[in-house]
């Protein structure tokens, strides 16, 4: 497998959306997860999707990511219709998922966990061990990670050590959208900046992202715009400077009803 | 560079995870050895290393085979009766519709590696539990074993050479007197390749992470089920190898033998430090388990202890291995 030598695809700023969801519907029984929900992301931005638990937004990535099928709606990429029927395909259109236990295999070693599902092989059949290892210090330099043993496995690792690894596995691949699921939420707090920063130095090598977050102040941080999620629907989305903590709260809770859902997007 | 620097730690690291029950084993292995020894002059003789060799193979085979499925944090109860129904094939092969040697024996194999694909299909497509799936598979395997032989041995007297697969010995062919059965250096040679495998094969690295975190297996676009199925197919294979040894060992193939087999074999994994829970296991700690087990009733029996207390025995050492794994874990 080649390694794309930016570790990220060259995304072209045409002012157009990367990704774009058009009526969205995805039903639990007779429970409405998702209703109708539009959502456009563009290249270089943080878009950050907030909401109360159960508001629909692990369904939401979940569509993104191709672990849930939509019942009704479309979604496009760079354009283009696009069916995510499984995480397989949202790998292959660059879509790459970082979930919030993190999915890493923990009696497996740095690389092969970076490696998973994409082991370098000699012949096809066999791990080729030694390119492995190289390319993992290649991309953990890149992305300015610090790991000190890759022999280990990654059940020793502290959880920031983690979650970079979780994250620089995402982009090493040249993921062009990577959605982070509650990045920050079992981490101290020098451990949290470190992820921040790396979520910024993703957005400067022209990386799409998505997170999810109940920490406004790490959504501040972080974010271009903000999305809030309520009841399944798409509520509001606001560009971060036009926008308060405060307002935001308010819209998660209902205490605000949206104004502005009829000319978004 | 900078891993040589952090060398020592993670040599103490490493000793701290896996590799310290298999040390336990081996240093189990070795206190017997030399227990027996100084309790008993017949023991420490080439011919009764022979004997353990011997009965080591076949179960060693099996805990090989079952090795691979504990990894992925399933189960194989299905081991023992299928390498009987393997052997009962080769019998057909052979001796019923008088088909050359090596017939036999590949279809045995194969036939194996069938019964194991369909056990994979079960656990991994139909989603049946492992112990259920294959608990139900060791009694079809049992069953037809029966049927087929029509509930008598199958004998293999008009072929001698079918015998020699077992008893006869490449290595005394090339040192006189240096007689180690080929049952045994087929054992070491299942051993060796599954090693490879396990460790040196996307096959095997999907092992040990499927045991692990299948979910993130299964996100990382890896087909799973796939996956699954053909490791269940790998240690079908191997039964089908077991049940040609022991068929050769015996010179027949012995249609109701081969329950209880299963349960020495995953107490040799266990024992070796095979994780029932999945995801950590080596099949070195596997060979090392398999002789722990041999060498333990080979020695109560040159002890005279009677076959009763043999048993007692095996029961108790499988607990404390398991209780030193949980104990290992509590610690990490």
């Amino acid at each position: 497998m080649e390694l794309p030598a930016s570790g990220t695809a060259q995304t072209i700023d045409d002012g157009k959306p990367i990704l774009e969801l058009h009526k969205i519907c995805k039903y639990f029984g007779g429970v409405h997860a998702l209703e109708d929900v539009d959502l456009a992301l563009y290249p270089n931005e943080v878009l950050a999707i907030v909401g109360d638990n159960g508001a629909g937004k692990s369904t939401l990535i979940k569509t993104i990511s191709g672990a849930h099928r939509p019942d009704s709606g479309e979604i496009y990429f760079q354009g283009r219709k696009v069916e995510i029927s499984n995480p397989r395909v949202a790998r292959q259109l660059g879509i790459e998922t970082v979930y919030q236990d993190l999915a890493l295999v923990n009696t497996l070693d740095v690389p092969e966990n970076i490696f998973l599902g994409r082991t370098p092989t000699r012949l096809r059949w066999f791990v080729d061990k030694k390119k492995m290892f190289a390319q993992t210090r290649e991309i953990l330099e890149r992305l300015n990670i610090k790991i000190p043993f890759l022999r280990d496995p990654v059940q020793n690792m502290s959880g920031g050590q983690r979650q970079a690894l979780a994250l620089g596995r995402a982009v090493a691949w040249g993921g062009r959208i990577v959605i982070l699921d509650e990045p920050t939420a079992a981490l101290g707090v020098r451990e949290k900046s470190n992820v921040l920063t790396l979520i910024k130095q993703l957005k400067a090598h022209g990386v799409a992202i998505v997170v999810i977050s109940h920490n406004m102040r790490d959504v501040f941080d972080v974010s271009d715009r903000i999305v809030v999620l309520r009841g399944g629907k798409n509520v509001a989305s606001r560009p971060k400077e036009e926008t308060s903590m405060d307002e935001i709260v308010k819209l998660i809770t209902g205490a605000l009803e949206s104004v502005d859902i009829a000319h978004q997007d | 560079m900078g891993d040589m620097a952090h060398a020592p730690q993670q040599r103490r690291r490493f000793l701290n995870s896996n590799a310290t029950q298999r040390l336990l084993a081996f240093a189990s292995l070795i206190g017997l050895i030399v227990f027996y020894s100084l309790a008993s002059p017949n023991f420490f003789k080439f011919e009764n290393m022979v004997a353990i060799l011997i009965a080591t193979a076949v179960t060693g085979i099996l805990a090989v085979a079952v090795t691979f499925i504990i990894i992925t944090a399933g189960i194989d109860l299905s081991i023992g009766t299928l390498m009987t129904f393997c052997a009962v094939i080769a019998g057909v092969f052979i001796t019923m519709w008088h088909g050359p040697v090596i017939v036999g024996v590949l279809a045995a194999i194969l036939m194996g590696g069938l019964v194991g694909l369909i056990s994979g299909t079960f656990v991994s497509r139909l989603k049946i539990p492992p112990f259920i799936a294959t608990l139900g598979m060791m009694y079809v395997a049992k069953g037809l074993s029966l049927i087929i032989s029509g509930l008598k041995p199958v004998y293999f007297n008009d072929t001698p050479s079918f015998a020699l697969i077992a008893m006869g010995s490449v290595t005394g062919a090339i040192i006189p007197g240096f007689n180690i059965p080929n049952a045994v250096i087929i054992f070491f040679a299942v051993a060796l390749l599954s090693a490879f495998l396990l460790n040196r094969t996307i096959l095997g690295r999907y092992t040990f992470a499927m045991g692990s975190n299948e979910e993130a297996v299964r996100l990382s676009g890896v087909n799973v089920d796939r996956w699954k199925t053909i490791v269940y197919m790998v240690g079908g294979l191997i039964c089908g190898v077991a049940g040609v040894v022991i068929a050769a060992r015996l010179n027949s193939a012995q249609p109701s033998l081969g329950q209880g087999y299963e349960l020495d074999a995953i107490a040799a994994a266990v024992i070796g430090g095979t994780s029932l829970s999945g995801g950590e296991g080596t099949i070195l700690g596997t060979v090392i388990g398999a002789f722990v087990m041999s060498v333990l009733v080979n020695g109560l029996r040159i002890l005279s202890v009677p076959q009763e207390w043999q048993t007692v025995m095996t029961g108790v050492i499988v607990i404390f291995a398991v209780y030193a794994d949980i104990l290992r874990r509590k610690r990490a």
